[in-house]
């Protein structure tokens, strides 16, 4: 049989996986640690039941509650944990001022996608263990005297992988803050486009650039702020079309997962490879910033980007 | 020397019968008359090869779409059109020879055209990176488009990628930001833009070039979201469940036009495009002139609002907020 790949070992091609591998639900535990001990996993025995989580960097068990009032952060190393878009989105806007948009939205199989595992059994799994209808919240909030429009996406939801939902309700948030003249920020955590989905899911990346050609022609702000993870084809469209791109410490994020690069290259990774400070010094974050100085950073930036708008507002 | 896959196999059976039958005949023209059974071999041939290419699986398809023959986007841009000249670089970085591009003429209307290359051989392979392009690939294209949109060429892309390059320089340079912007700046060029796949439409590698008014495909080509291994080495485990996840991905021609994600599939000559180029570069180039043609008509705003529209409305979701529980009665 011919085999058109045959050569490809040599320099890659053949086993590349560009663009989008969201990771399976299963791969989640080896990306990100989990803040607290799943039902699966052991515990130690001297430990109370869900009171301490042990920081996988420095190895310091954190009383539970500590961590959660410190933003998911490790006290004594400072290494982010996971948050979840709820409490995030709790964390950074005023008290009582966020409206959420598209709430009831959810997935559909458009594909019938059969194989392993069926997508409607997956989207029904992590909608119960997540209490989230999928891997985005939007809605307008304030931040400081900002009014903007916020998305954070939420990795616990299969991988935080966008398919149609995810493209839908950011692109209504895009054209929402284009219509009422906000500012935006979008606050990524994602394997990529989802594969249950198939092209619809690639599409997503197109409609969602689309609606920020718009907002961007319109002068109006965007700040792209990067968590762990940030890849795939969430990297190569929105997430990396901010007028500003932060991002948190420690971060891993970019285009092909590392496994795919070292397999494709048989090359030695660079040290620090695809971190937020690896990526700042190769000139593309802005700012990294701890999770706890994002609402006064992003206060900040917007009083700068938003302050020829409000004038122009002022004047008309 | 001819390549053949696996699933064309008969075919090259009943082939080799005829090729040895005419031989034969050619040899012994005195002793038998062997015309009535080349002529009924003939027609199972052409019969062989009908049924097998209309009943294709999609990882059969997938197979033809990477066929070592298959014409690529140089084979077009000597074929399809004339006049064409390649320039070179990013102004930036580099000159990615696995993306490619320049002037050409479409019967005679002057145009654009970039689009990804793969080579021939192990050598020219090395040179274009087997069609996967680095990041000064994609900002080359950008820089290209922003140059046929200032003077008012249509554009014209042609996609054959197994995806973009995942390696070290490629992430160091920021491929991912390279092909996002790529995304959104099609979206504003006011000048047409047809995007073809080829062969292979290798996820985000693919669409980097992909932001389009219409979309077309070749009838044996694939465009996906993830390749079909690299989706069995995810949800199967096991890269050689490929062909279960290319059909699980509806990648094919046929397919991605039934759920509307392309605008028009480009017929094949039978047996594949590298089994008749001219044919099928004659056929590529009514299907590019129809379609330019039918875009041109709109004014530039007109047509940016439809492509804006075009990917808007790709996408599927429900919004009723679920039903309660029934109670069984």
């Amino acid at each position: 049989m011919a085999n058109p790949k045959k050569n490809k070992k040599v320099t890659g091609g053949e086993s590349t996986e560009p663009a989008v591998t969201p990771p399976g639900p299963g791969s989640d535990t080896s990306f990100v640690k989990k803040p607290k001990l799943g039902p699966g996993q052991p515990r130690k025995r001297d430990i109370p039941e869900g009171l301490w989580t042990k920081c996988p960097k420095c190895g310091t068990m954190i009383y539970d509650k500590e961590l959660d009032d410190n933003l998911k952060v490790c006290p004594k190393c400072a290494h982010h944990f996971p948050i979840g878009a709820r409490e995030r989105i709790n964390a950074l806007v005023e008290t009582c001022s966020f409206e959420e948009m598209d709430a009831e939205m959810v997935s559909v199989d458009v594909l019938k996608f059969t194989g392993v595992a069926a997508y409607t059994d997956k989207l029904q799994e992590y909608t119960q263990t997540t209490g989230l209808k999928d891997a985005l919240v939007t809605g307008i909030g304030r931040i400081g005297s900002h009014r903007l429009a916020l998305g954070v996406m939420d990795f616990n939801f299969l991988g935080g992988s966008m398919g149609s939902v995810v493209g839908e309700k950011l692109t209504r948030l895009i054209e929402a803050a284009t219509d009422k003249g906000l500012p935006l920020v979008i606050i990524s955590s994602s394997g990529g486009a989802r594969m249950y989905e198939g092209l619809f899911s690639l599409m997503q990346m197109a409609k969602t650039s689309a609606a920020l050609a718009y907002h961007a022609r319109n002068r109006l702000p965007y700040i792209s702020v990067l968590t762990h993870p940030t890849t795939a084809g969430v990297m190569a469209s929105y997430a990396s079309l901010g007028d500003l791109i932060l991002a948190e410490p420690g971060a891993m994020i970019g285009f092909a997962g590392p496994r795919v690069i070292k397999d494709t290259t048989q090359a030695e990774l660079p040290p620090g490879f695809q971190t937020a400070e690896f990526l700042q010094a190769h000139g593309l974050i802005d700012d990294i910033v701890p999770r706890d100085e994002l609402k006064g950073r992003l206060d900040y930036f917007i009083g700068f980007l938003m302050h020829g708008q409000h004038r122009l507002a002022a004047s008309a | 020397m001819r390549h053949y896959l696996d699933f064309e196999k008969p075919i090259v059976e009943l082939q080799r019968k005829l090729d040895e039958l005419s031989q034969h005949s050619q040899v012994h023209s005195m002793a038998l008359n062997l015309d009535e059974e080349i002529a009924s071999i003939e027609q199972k041939l052409a019969e062989t090869r009908r049924e097998i290419f209309a009943n294709l699986t999609p990882w059969q398809r997938v197979q033809l779409a990477r066929h070592p023959k298959r014409p690529y986007t140089l084979d077009y841009l000597q074929t399809a059109f004339t006049d064409f000249h390649e320039i070179h670089g990013d102004r930036l970085y580099a000159d990615d020879r696995a993306m490619v591009g320049g002037f050409a003429r479409l019967e005679g209307e002057p145009v654009m055209v970039i689009g990804t290359q793969k080579g021939r051989d192990t050598k020219e392979n090395i040179l274009r990176n087997f069609g996967s392009a680095h990041p000064e690939g994609y900002r080359k294209a950008l820089r290209l488009m922003r140059l046929a949109d200032k003077f008012h060429l249509p554009l014209i892309t042609l996609i054959d990628t197994a995806g973009a390059y995942p390696g070290v320089g490629a992430e160091e340079r920021h491929i991912a930001e390279a092909i996002a912007v790529n995304l959104r700046e099609m979206m504003l060029f006011s000048v047409p833009i047809i995007a073809v796949v080829l062969g292979e439409g290798g996820s985000g590698g693919a669409l980097g070039i992909g932001v389009a008014d219409r979309v077309l495909i070749l009838e044996n080509a694939y465009y996906s979201v993830i390749s079909p291994e690299g989706c069995a080495a995810i949800l199967w485990k096991d890269r050689s469940a490929a062909p279960q996840a290319a059909a699980a991905l509806r990648i094919t021609a046929k397919d991605l036009a039934e759920l509307k994600l392309v605008d028009d599939v480009v017929s094949e000559p039978l047996g594949g495009a590298h089994n008749d180029l001219p044919t099928m570069a004659e056929t590529l180039k009514v299907y590019l002139l129809r379609h330019l043609q039918e875009v041109q008509a709109f004014s530039p705003t007109d047509r940016l609002h439809r492509r804006y529209e075009r990917f808007r409305h790709i996408g599927h979701f429900t919004e009723k907020p679920a039903s309660p529980p029934v109670e069984p009665a």
